[in-house]
């Protein structure tokens, strides 16, 4: 069983939708105290970082996930709940994150000269091979919609090109992160969530 | 590398999905939940669902629809029609809506923008505008092509970007429905303008005016109904083409 951490940052309905077009049982998790029932757990977002940390961090959230993350179980961070996983973001002022992975987040436009946001299907290219992504191949596209990329990361495991290389995966250990949105990449998103619920 | 998109639109009235010419003239097509899945399987790369019914039993009906296509269908869904208040937001993004596009309702009260973009962000905020040639000007126009606004496109296109919109979906009265192809000059005067997205809406007849929209004007997406409501053009075989012809493209 799946948990979704609910913390009123973001549209859960189409996560839930894919995680049971896949056969999966999801669950909404709405209070810290139910994340250590869940056999693994995704953590979505949409929006501002600091809101969305401040948020994690006066509901007990961030404490269970991280306790969560340390027992070794599977983590998967969503878009803005990736960018949740590093050390600190630079979006509108320094704001630390759940420290689960290094890295920091910083505003896309320093490094693109593209369009902002990021938004659109772009194709990864794999930096190294992991289980998460056994059923996804080299080139497929994936859904992005983001304005702030991870940089410094030391566990990127997928990038795309936009202008500059942006961290699209990333990995260490039971921790994971995919700044797209596999709940909206069609086809190619059910079956890195199927990679997923098979950790 | 960004791919273009290829996106259909569903005219959604009474439970079915329609399509007219020059904006009126509907004719009943299909189910909305069936054609969803069919383009979505079919390669589209997002899919717009326009409510153009104005009862409020129309408007439930819309979004128990939109609840049932997001359940079956795992791309990007842009829902626009009757969208005038946070309210309206809120109703269709809890439907499973990704993005949210407002028309009259900007026009009549541009403030409804910035107020969205605002609680939603910038990319869930489209403006979607119908525009019309009127004296060698390009004009918006409300009420689903109705009503002269007076207002210069490629100025409210800047103002709306200015007040926090992340796209906008340009739809050419004078070549909808008409199959001729995109409205090109119409296009390059907004898209130029702008810095957001820009997806191309109107014209749509054959392959030829795909291929010949993204070589000639920088739109990030094209729409299209009918075409591919009537099997005129299947989204597969375009976008070969489109590869084909060097646009970068999801196969």
């Amino acid at each position: 069983m799946t948990g979704i951490i609910d913390y009123g940052c973001g549209n859960i309905f189409s996560l839930i939708s894919s995680l049971n077009a896949i056969g999966e049982r999801a669950r909404v998790v709405t209070r810290a105290g139910d994340v250590s029932a869940c056999d693994r757990i995704i953590l979505p977002g949409v929006g501002a970082f600091k809101n969305a940390a401040d948020k994690l961090e006066n509901s007990g959230m961030a404490d269970a996930i991280k306790m969560f993350a340390k027992k070794g179980l599977p983590l998967l961070g969503i878009c803005l709940g990736m960018q949740l996983l590093f050390e600190k973001s630079f979006e509108y002022g320094e704001r630390s994150g759940l420290n689960l992975l290094e890295g920091q987040v910083k505003p896309l436009s320093e490094d693109t000269c593209l369009k902002i946001p990021h938004m659109g299907w772009n194709s990864l290219q794999f930096i190294r091979k992991d289980k998460l992504f056994r059923y996804v191949g080299e080139g497929e596209y994936v859904y992005f919609v983001h304005s702030f990329h991870a940089k410094n990361c030391k566990s990127v495991i997928a990038t795309c090109e936009y202008g500059t290389t942006v961290c699209s995966a990333v990995g260490r250990d039971n921790v994971y992160g995919t700044q797209f949105h596999p709940e909206k990449s069609g086809d190619v998103g059910l079956r890195l969530l199927k990679g997923f619920t098979e950790l | 590398m960004l791919a273009k998109r290829i996106v259909p639109c569903l005219d959604v009235k009474d439970g079915r999905v329609v399509k007219g010419k020059n904006f009126t003239c509907i004719n009943d097509v299909d189910d909305p939940v069936a054609l969803a899945a069919k383009y979505s399987d079919g390669g589209a790369d997002e899919l717009v669902f326009y409510d153009i019914t104005a009862s409020n039993e129309g408007r439930m009906l819309f979004t128990d629809i939109l609840e049932r296509v997001a359940k079956k269908v795992f791309i990007p869904l842009t829902v626009g029609g009757g969208i005038n208040t946070l309210e309206d937001f809120e109703r269709v993004l809890n439907c499973g809506a990704d993005k949210v596009s407002v028309n009259t309702g900007a026009l009549r009260r541009p403030e409804i923008i910035g107020e969205a973009a605002k609680v939603y962000g910038n990319q869930c905020v489209v403006l979607s505008m119908d525009v019309k040639r009127v004296g060698g000007r390009f004009t918006v126009f409300a009420h689903g092509g109705r009503t002269d606004t007076g207002r210069d496109a490629v100025e409210w296109a800047k103002f709306a970007q200015g007040c926090g919109a992340g796209e906008i979906v340009v739809n050419s009265i004078d070549t909808d429905g008409v199959k001729r192809g995109f409205d090109i000059e119409m296009l390059k005067a907004i898209a130029d303008a702008v810095k957001i997205p820009v997806v191309a809406s109107g014209g749509a007849g054959c392959i030829e005016d795909f291929i010949k929209l993204f070589n000639s004007v920088e739109v990030d997406a094209a729409l299209g109904a009918s075409v591919f409501h009537f099997g005129e053009i299947d989204i597969k075989e375009l976008k070969r083409q489109l590869k084909n012809n060097k646009t970068e493209i999801r196969l």
